[in-house]
């Protein structure tokens, strides 16, 4: 039918913009209690008394309870899900008993008849601290006089692992021409999705039945840790729902103490119960994102050749390890250390550290924009050191389109990719000659613009699943998909993928419709609901339409293959002579198009099974579980045209040129829009974004009023190009498209900024690149010297 | 203690005894079901929570339901009149002014605003007028798009004629 490759509008909408958004937050059932979580104000601080007695006596109250009621009662320790070896899992209560170990620690938690009451009744829990020293840093927790955080983690590191060759990285250095070395922060990053996380819970005292709502980005995972780590209610009567979400960005992958509380509560009184966070309450315990600090090498030749990197990285982990958080910063970061490039010398190791602040888990990119700030930092500095031009140096060391499947010596196979195209794309819609002269000619009148290049690689959808196993992941990465055609010829779709924003309802009906030679309007897609979709990992690592959209697309070559057996039958013919026509949705004998049976006859005679081939079941319900041979590997180029306000420090973002290559798209509008909204969240993170935390753990940036998120006046229109390499290895082709606009447009716009302080003498600055910052920078430069300075001009 | 609010609320009177403390995105949400107004922040940053108070777009999170005693509310329920979208409801759609769809009522509220004071304004005053609105998953480029959009779609006046005829 051609939907895909089509921009067709949502069917998802409606709903949205006429305010009828089915989000957690807005559910209400009859006796329902409201639930208020107790939370450290401390970093780092031991529990030596709880008085719950005023908040029970508290007219409204329902309950008070502590973490040992929870512990008492058989509830497990949260757990974590990637286990690299030698790790040292720090034990984590849904609600601390003996330790506060970041700010916004839970400790005990009301229910009450209003929200307000409860909130009022918080106040009234009288917990005794004897405030320890913290320790914030990812890089001093091993420091003299840091406390240890967790009994069981020794030194604070959590972790050490290690990947690439080190031999050759070793003879990439000793033999390189020229070597640059930067040390760089990657701050932290708070993810801020627009709705708070919120849980609601239902237990049906008869049936002892538990219905939770969550927003989660993967409510079947949930079940699974809430069955066998947490909660303990056997998955067949566990039943997790998360309806619309607003926004994810990873923060809504993990299983949460709120999650565990709150079907605990609803099913110790017997009545539904309720939590949802507030902004500051999401500040202090939604998994933030980044905090990396990280030595990085680059060796190179003479004339440009990139040799190796070798880099050592602090990653912070926070107060406890996050669901995934081990994944982060080893098999999503140091994988991707190659780039777009032929270098052979990789090797880069990190250090999981713990710390007194919120738990670090994956953020949009996760992993992967920590790797292509490395990279690409290193790339530019380098360029700028040897006088040459940025797109050029990278140009030199691009990995020919004729080169793949390319194996990386950091354990990946990129499966497709034409760099040098990606790239002609992206310096054609900038004009990118024009624009360096424009430069120069701005420069030389004193103006400071700079030009920021990127170009990135991602590894989306991660698989396959004995690989995953192998390091370290206590899950798979398939996904399930079911193509249920009902007898009268319209179509549900059931699919383990989640959105959160993303448009499947839209998408995946598309596929769909094109894969039957159906009409879009006939097929409902579900997902989000464990009591309707089989076992699904849901929706992270871009991964929906690569694993999601492929599971869906072997359950709709079944459908075909069985309404081929179905007509063969009735036609009198044999099965391998049938064509399933999937333009007009109708299978005829080869050669006899006009005695066409169509879908919807097909569907129903499935159904009344009066005339079936012997042997043949009846119905029309068809399951895939499709596992990916490997991950995909969405690319980008990405040039950015800044200029700075010497007087203020302030950047304005002049023009964005972003090109990706994200294979086949199903919805051009879609992922065009995906790009636009990484690169706004990327640009977040280079100029304004960063949780920041005192030297006591204490949170500084836990309200929108002192975390700086992207505002819409700040941006131009963004100038978007495609270029596409399909996927050869799933059957849609696609590649992830959620994540590369912030994984490039962090480091583009970072590049673009420092080219522009260039003929200061300024060679990096850490992010967030802030007024201040850049204004101190300046005027650090003028009281210092007038020397002559050389910078990369262009020419 | 309690006391007596009446608000107008999508053209239907509202009555109720509610606590001096009560905010008016509570009262809407919780006392009155209507769901549509989102909490983003509990600081007045984020705009989810924008309705119309006797015209005016305003964060409901920073106004007390007794406050707003004696006004009226237009919600993003009220926006579509029978069963017809607003223009920019309409054009939120076309342009694929949304993802997540959290803050997109606040968004559309504040566009009605915005183009009630500048029926031309342009892509530049549009962003600026979003001042107050976050949105975390568009980069704000396809919400600029409707509103620029919406100013050229059928008026308002044409569908309430329609009623009308009706």
């Amino acid at each position: 039918m051609g939907y895909v490759g089509s921009s067709v509008k949502r069917v998802e909408d409606p709903r949205f913009i006429q305010g009828k958004g089915a989000y957690v937050a807005n559910i209400e059932l009859p006796k329902m209690v409201y639930l208020a979580v107790k939370r450290s104000p401390y970093g780092h601080a031991k529990i030596t008394k709880i008085n719950t007695k005023k908040a029970k006596a508290h007219p409204g109250v329902v309950a008070v309870f502590t973490g040992q009621d929870l512990i008492d009662s058989g509830v497990g320790v949260m757990p974590c899900g990637w286990n690299v070896p030698d790790i040292q899992i720090p034990v984590r209560q849904a609600l601390t008993v003996d330790k506060a170990r970041h700010v916004g620690d839970g400790i005990a938690v009301v229910a009450a008849e209003h929200p307000y009451i409860a909130a009022d009744a918080v106040e009234l829990i009288d917990v005794s601290y004897e405030p320890l020293p913290a320790v914030v840093d990812a890089r001093k927790t091993t420091d003299v006089g840091v406390p240890q955080i967790h009994d069981n983690v020794a030194e604070n590191t959590s972790f050490e692992w290690s990947l690439g060759d080190k031999e050759a990285c070793d003879k990439a250095f000793s033999e390189a021409d020229h070597i640059v070395d930067l040390e760089l922060t990657n701050q932290r990053l708070i993810a801020n999705a627009m709705e708070p996380r919120a849980c609601v819970a239902q237990w049906n005292h008869a049936t002892e039945e538990m219905t939770v709502w969550t927003t989660s980005q993967n409510p079947q995972p949930i079940r699974l840790l809430l069955s066998a780590f947490t909660l303990g209610i056997p998955e067949n009567r566990l039943r997790v729902i998360s309806p619309d979400v607003g926004g994810g960005f990873g923060s809504k992958i993990f299983h949460y103490p709120e999650e565990v509380i709150t079907p605990w509560i609803a099913r110790e009184i017997n009545r539904p119960a309720k939590w949802v966070a507030t902004r500051s309450e999401s500040s202090v315990t939604d998994s933030q994102g980044r905090d990396h600090i990280t030595l990085a090498r680059m060796a190179l030749k003479k004339d440009g050749e990139i040799s190796g990197v070798h880099v050592s990285t602090w990653a912070n982990m926070g107060g406890y390890l996050s669901t995934f958080a081990p994944l982060i910063p080893t098999a999503f970061y140091i994988t991707l250390f190659a780039g777009l490039y032929k270098m052979k010398g990789v090797w880069g190791e990190v250090f999981g550290t713990i710390t007194n602040t919120v738990p670090v888990d994956a953020y949009r990119g996760a992993g992967r924009p920590e790797a292509s700030y490395v990279i690409e930092r290193l790339v530019d500095v380098a360029a700028h050191e040897l006088g040459m031009d940025p797109v050029e140096l990278r140009r030199k060391n691009f990995i020919g389109k004729d080169e793949f499947p390319y194996q990386t010596p950091v354990a990946l196979q990129y499966d497709s990719g034409d760099y040098h195209a990606i790239f002609d794309k992206a310096t054609s819609i900038a004009n990118y000659t024009k624009m360096r002269s424009d430069q120069d000619e701005a420069r030389s009148s004193g103006r400071l613009v700079g030009v920021g290049v990127s170009g990135c690689i991602e590894a989306s959808g991660p698989a396959p699943s004995a690989v995953a196993g192998a390091l370290g992941s206590a899950v798979g990465f398939w996904e399930s998909g079911v193509v249920r055609v009902h007898p009268s010829g319209k179509v549900t779709v059931l699919t383990g993928s989640h959105s959160h924003g993303q448009g499947h309802e839209t998408t995946f009906a598309q596929i769909i419709a094109d894969e039957l030679g159906i009409d879009m309007g006939d097929i409902e897609v579900v997902h989000g609901d464990t009591g309707r979709i089989p076992f699904g990992m849901g929706t992270y690592g871009s991964r929906s339409a690569a694993v999601g959209g492929s599971a869906l697309v072997k359950s709709a070559e079944k459908v075909r293959e069985k309404l081929k057996k179905i007509a063969a039958h009735q036609l009198e013919a044999s099965v391998e002579d049938m064509v399933y026509d999937q333009k007009e949705g109708k299978v005829y004998v080869k050669g006899s198009p006009d005695k066409a049976k169509p879908f919807g006859e097909l569907a129903f005679a499935a159904y009344s099974a009066h005339n079936l081939p012997e042997g043949l079941e009846p119905g029309l319900d068809e399951t895939s579980f499709y596992d990916p041979a490997n991950f995909t590997f969405p690319n980008s180029a990405h040039i950015a045209q800044v200029e700075i306000d010497p007087e203020t420090g302030e950047v304005d973002i002049q023009r964005y040129i972003a090109v990706d290559d994200v294979g086949n798209v199903i919805n051009p509008m879609l992922v065009e829009a995906q790009i636009q909204g990484g690169i706004a969240q990327g640009a977040g993170q280079a100029l304004w974004e960063q949780g920041v935390y005192d030297e006591n753990g204490q949170l500084l940036t836990a309200s929108l009023m002192e975390y700086a998120m992207p505002r819409a006046h700040a941006f131009p229109r963004f100038e978007i190009g495609r270029v596409e390499t399909p996927s050869p290895h799933n059957p849609l082709g696609v590649k992830g498209a959620g994540e590369m606009g912030t994984i490039a447009s962090t480091v583009c716009i970072a590049n673009a900024v420092m080219d522009a302080l260039a003929p200061l003498g300024i060679r990096h600055l850490d992010m967030p690149l802030t007024p201040e910052k850049i204004w101190n920078a300046i005027s650090a430069v003028g009281q210092r010297t007038t020397a002559k300075v050389e910078y990369f001009g262009g020419d | 203690m309690k006391l007596p609010v009446s608000i107008a609320v999508n053209g239907s009177a509202t009555s109720s005894e509610v606590e001096p403390r009560l905010l008016l995105v509570h009262y809407l949400r919780d006392v009155l079901g209507l769901t549509g107004t989102n909490v983003g922040c509990d600081t007045s940053q984020c705009g989810s929570c924008t309705v119309l108070i006797d015209g005016e777009a305003v964060k409901s999170c920073t106004v007390l339901a007794v406050q707003a005693d004696g006004s009226d509310i237009t919600t993003i329920e009220g926006l579509a009149q029978d069963g017809e979208l607003h223009p920019i409801q309409q054009a939120f759609w076309d342009n694929h002014g949304l993802q997540c769809g959290f803050c997109t009522p606040g968004m559309i509220l504040t566009a009605t605003e915005i183009l009630k004071k500048n029926p031309r304004a342009d892509e530049h005053e549009v962003r600026h007028g979003l001042e107050g609105n976050i949105c975390r998953c568009t980069g704000y480029e396809n919400i600029v798009k409707s509103i620029v959009a919406a100013q050229s779609a059928k008026p308002a006046k044409k569908r309430a004629s329609k009623k009308g005829a009706a």
